[in-house]
């Protein structure tokens, strides 16, 4: 059943159960957010997104009221502004404001929004807390002082990785995120997947390995299909100066339909490889037990031909095949119709039935 | 002149509050027998035609509230909140000391009317001594029969305040951090293990056996019209009779502390009273004929809340007060919504600077719109009431502040 509701004076129709956020999107308001991701699981804690319902007596947060059949909204009225602001001010009174060394810098939420709304500074003293988690991990940094505990990160172990190594502990102004004793992650259920830093809308959670090499906002984005292994993630490469300076991940499930932002450890952090001196570019073939440099047509006509030696020599049995994980479904079953049908032989193994 | 009127507390010290058979000798468990021969339905109509109205502090009106509950899912649940944390506030534990068996009529009642065989009293985790009695009680209750199908658990808080909000209690019993969920859905339809639940306070369950057994037009027919019957409220601070007392609703707060109360201590002057506990309004001596019903508080700008009463005498510094209850909110805020973790935390900054003589008119400014964006847009009735006794005491002591500026 659809639903009727007047949002800043335009009328939108939305089917029943939509959130007043999304209907107000609709009605081409830009409704801040912090804690709300459509990927997880709703919190309604940030009270970035309220709106003000007509006759009602609070504003409401946008992410988790249903919207109703009649309700007449304005998401810009001066209390919904103040609002706001006063969120904001409030957040950046414990916020370590170091922008200008910061990965986040120029993709930061809390820096859009202080922009939008004119929040220079804070009308309340506050104290960073001197949450900085010196982890001794080499992928993911946390840098606390920073985090304004919209808990996306805690939804994101839990509901995308399922790992639940960190969650909320303490209370009141003195909550923050930890690990369970407030240990390092690497004696937590932590897989080190990243998933933490891609829903962080500040600059509390960021990549050791891409650190310093560049500010996300700032390096051109290519997307590629991870090689690690046949799932096929799709990568968000990070390029700046023609060299791979990190790797994020696209959520749009067109454009990353496998795993929608999702990465392992791998697939987010097992990139600094790419730059690497001592990697193979070209095949090689040895010869007099020194490697030579070949063309992809000789190596593989030389593999070939040693492999017809083989066979016509000590029988097609003499011959197994090993293959990998790293590579698809399609080209593990090219493989063994290889070995079956060209080569004449049932040694056909793979590393996953170790 | 304006006297007491005992109806949940009738039986008080006469009784043993474990004992079944003293209540039932007493004409208890002649309500559960009623309703239970009525049709369910009917039963919550005759709760709703009382006008009963929730005693924990919101006021909703019971029969209302269960009549929300959807009739489909097999398994429901009867909450009793007992989380008792409202400072100055102890006639839940008042109740269930004198009279336990009340309660466990009353859950037995509501379980009936909403088609529920399992109830649940949170309680306080400062009230260990509470949960043996009322375990004792619930052991007897069984074993004389009288509560028929209806079984009820106790389960212990962990001494937070937040968890007396129902959906933080909730969690609290499912075992999750003692955080509010957001509303809707309420508990009504979506509540304990996510099943249909009635949370109501102590004092609306125990009231229930008496509207069944004398009738909803005789439970209407006390106190106010608009918020019927008794309250109890516990009496705290600067006050002749620092006890509890039972009143009809439409009495007047002057006879609470004149009256029954026997004064302010020592013969002074009244300088504020402060109703429904820490998060309630202080209320200037001006409001005091004022009857303590939800609405005529709510038309003064103050709150029945809990019903305590804490009377603050000539010499009291509101300032240093309000900066204390600064600090509880700050210690018991549970740190999920922003306008409350970081604003219960300013508060107090806010407060203690002004106290200690190092404020300015600027620290009062940013005082008021901090507490009218955490009154607007925080998540929970915490964080909503926590400015409370500051916005109260900017109206109507503001010279308190101001001869504390530096």
């Amino acid at each position: 059943m659809d639903i009727k509701l007047t949002i800043d004076g335009k009328e939108v129709v939305v089917p029943q159960g939509t959130m007043l956020i999304d209907a107000c999107r609709q009605a081409g308001a830009d409704i801040p957010t912090f804690c709300y991701d459509p990927d997880l699981k709703l919190a309604g804690s940030c009270r970035m997104c309220v709106v003000q319902p007509k006759g009602w007596r609070n504003l409401v947060a946008s992410c988790v009221t249903p919207a109703q059949n009649g309700m007449v909204i304005e998401t810009d009225s001066p209390d919904v502004i103040e609002s706001r602001k006063v969120v904001l001010e409030l957040m950046l009174s414990r916020h370590k404001l170091t922008c200008h060394t910061c990965e986040k810098d120029g993709e930061c939420n809390l820096q859009d929004y202080c922009y939008r709304y004119g929040v220079t500074e804070s009308r309340f003293d506050g104290k960073v807390h001197n949450l900085f988690k010196d982890d001794s991990n080499p992928f993911i940094e946390r840098d606390y002082d920073k985090c304004i505990m919209c808990t996306r990160c805690v939804r994101a172990c839990d509901e995308i990785t399922g790992a639940r190594a960190i969650n909320i502990m303490d209370r009141g102004h003195h909550a923050k995120i930890s690990t369970a004793f407030d240990g390092e992650l690497v004696d937590s259920p932590c897989v080190f997947c990243g998933q933490c830093i891609m829903v962080c809308p500040v600059g509390a959670l960021t990549s050791k390995i891409a650190a310093g090499k560049g500010k996300a906002a700032q390096n051109d984005k290519v997307l590629t299909t991870c090689t690690y292994c046949g799932t096929g993630c799709t990568l968000e490469l990070n390029v700046k100066n023609d060299k791979i300076v990190g790797v994020t991940s696209n959520r749009d499930p067109e454009l990353s339909p496998v795993n929608r932002g999702a990465l392992c450890v791998k697939g987010r952090f097992g990139w600094d490889f790419v730059n690497s001196p001592e990697r193979l570019t070209t095949p090689l073939i040895k010869e007099n037990g020194e490697f030579r440099e070949a063309s992809w047509d000789e190596a593989l006509g030389l593999a070939a031909e040693k492999i017809k030696g083989i066979k016509e020599q000590y029988g097609p049995d003499s011959l197994s095949m090993f293959s990998s994980a790293r590579i698809t479904n399609e080209e593990n079953y090219l493989a063994q119709k290889l070995m079956r049908a060209a080569i004449g032989s049932n040694n056909v193994d793979h590393c996953a039935r170790l | 002149m304006a006297q007491e009127y005992r109806v949940l507390l009738e039986y008080a010290d006469k009784i043993n509050p474990e004992s079944a058979s003293d209540y039932i000798k007493v004409g208890g468990y002649k309500g559960l027998e009623k309703a239970r021969s009525m049709n369910p339905k009917d039963l919550t109509e005759e709760v709703k035609k009382s006008g009963l109205r929730g005693r924990g502090g919101a006021g909703f009106n019971a029969g209302m509230k269960w009549s929300f509950v959807p009739q489909y899912p097999e398994t429901k649940y009867v909450v009793c909140n007992l989380d008792e944390g409202e400072p100055g506030t102890y006639k839940d534990r008042i109740i269930c000391q004198k009279n336990a068996q009340a309660l466990l009529e009353g859950m037995a009642i509501c379980g009936y009317a909403i088609g529920s065989n399992q109830g649940y009293i949170y309680c306080r985790g400062e009230y260990p001594f509470v949960v043996e009695l009322l375990k004792n009680a619930i052991g007897n209750a069984k074993e004389s029969g009288a509560l028929g199908e209806f079984n009820i658990e106790v389960r212990m808080g962990a001494g937070a305040y937040v968890c007396g909000e129902e959906t933080a209690l909730i969690e609290s019993i499912e075992g999750h951090r003692g955080e509010p969920r957001f509303k809707p859905p309420f508990p009504g339809v979506e509540g304990l293990w996510r099943m249909p639940t009635v949370v109501n306070n102590v004092e609306t369950f125990a009231c229930l056996p008496f509207i069944l057994t004398k009738g909803a037009e005789w439970f209407a027919g006390i106190g106010a019209k608009s918020y019927p019957g008794t309250k109890v409220l516990t009496l705290t601070g600067d006050i002749e009779n620092a006890t509890y007392f039972e009143v009809p609703t439409d009495y007047l707060l002057r006879d609470v502390i004149y009256e029954l109360g026997g004064g302010v201590k020592g013969g002074k002057k009244l300088k504020a009273v402060q109703v429904g506990g820490t998060s309630g309004a202080f209320i200037p001596p001006q409001n005091l004929d004022t009857p303590i019903d939800f609405d005529s508080m709510g038309a003064i700008g103050a709150a029945l809340g809990s019903g305590a009463v804490f009377v603050m005498d000539e010499t009291r510094d509101i300032v240093d007060i309000v900066n204390r209850i600064a600090k509880f909110f700050e210690h018991e805020s549970c740190g999920q919504c922003t306008p409350c973790r970081e604003g219960t935390f300013h508060c107090k900054e806010i407060m203690e600077k002004i106290n200690n003589g190092r404020g300015s008119l600027k620290d009062i400014e940013n005082l008021k719109v901090l507490t009218r964006v955490m009154v607007k847009a925080s998540l929970c009735g915490l964080g909503q009431a926590a400015p409370i006794p500051i916005t109260s005491t900017l109206t109507h002591f503001e010279y308190e502040y101001l001869r504390k500026l530096m």
